[in-house]
């Protein structure tokens, strides 16, 4: 087995915690993109709802 | 893919992040001989110092922006303000962190606090961490702005005496690297520092675009849900 010295675990430590902490910082930023992309949709939904049942009702009335 | 980056500078941004931070890697385990004093665990140096310099240069930042914010009224200012000192807040936790593993090696102990320069960083980001306290107890308007401005601005008077405190308090437990003579150590060190703060300054500054993004979509779809109640 790889014989690991106590300085090589501090070094490994203080390494693993810079590249932990922007990996959960980088994942939460991920989730809340997620979050706002979800509440476009929504949004573009409740925009778009009430042309397409005007574009509907324009298509119903009778000509002539 | 050039006309790719060109359209989106923040993925470039991102690209040459993560080259530099590669390289730092590489650099610090494959190429710097090993500190002759301190022995291996001085690599932490590369990594403690750059993210320490990164968290002063965005608290510096914040409070640039929030004085562009008092004086010019600068759009946006507040923001890029808030989301600087949100950056300086995390490097700072890592500069705590990485400064811990690196004291406990180096001097048996986690935390000293005879050591004016950890003590002072320590209240520096304390300071910056209470700003969010204030940001989040007051109402969303002006008068937040101006409120998290001053703030922001009484914090910066903090940064030199931080960085200074080692120089002023005369106390050598700390090393002292970076000294009027320039920098105490070889070329090979002095370049895999520099690799490594941009490294660590690109990083943060994509990290910043990419929230300040978010924060920008997340004002901007709040006005459109307001519009269309």
């Amino acid at each position: 087995m790889l014989a690991v010295t106590a300085a090589e675990k501090y070094v490994a430590a203080a390494y693993g915690i810079v590249f932990l902490v922007v990996l959960v910082y980088v994942l939460i930023i991920a989730l809340k993109l997620g979050r706002l992309e979800r509440e476009l949709d929504e949004l573009t939904g409740r925009v778009r709802q009430p042309r397409e049942a005007e574009a509907q009702r324009r298509e119903q009335v009778p000509v002539g | 893919m050039g006309s790719r980056t060109r359209e989106n500078p923040l993925a470039a941004l991102a690209a040459l992040a993560g080259l530099l931070v590669a390289a730092s890697v590489g650099l610090i385990f494959f190429y710097v001989p090993t500190d002759a004093d301190q022995g291996f665990s001085q690599r932490i140096f590369y990594i403690h110092v750059p993210v320490a310099l990164t968290a002063y240069a965005f608290f510096a930042w914040g409070a640039w922006k929030a004085l562009r914010h008092l004086w010019k009224r600068e759009p946006g200012a507040d923001l890029e303000s808030y989301v600087a000192i949100h950056q300086g807040v995390i490097f700072g936790v890592l500069t705590l962190l990485t400064g811990s593993l690196w004291a406990k090696i180096s001097w048996g102990h986690w935390w000293l606090w005879s050591e004016s320069q950890l003590v002072l960083f320590l209240v520096l980001f304390l300071f910056y961490g209470a700003y969010f306290m204030l940001r989040y107890s007051v109402e969303p308007g002006p008068a937040r702005a101006n409120m998290c401005a001053v703030y922001a601005l009484f914090g910066v008077v903090l940064i030199p005496i931080s960085f200074l405190a080692i120089r002023l308090a005369n106390q050598l437990i700390h090393p002292v690297v970076f000294t009027l003579q320039g920098p105490q150590m070889s070329g090979s060190m002095f370049f895999t520092f520099c690799v490594s703060l941009a490294a660590m300054l690109t990083l943060a500054v994509t990290l910043f675009h990419v929230e300040l993004a978010g924060k920008r979509l997340d004002s901007r779809l709040r006005e459109l849900r307001e519009l269309l109640a």
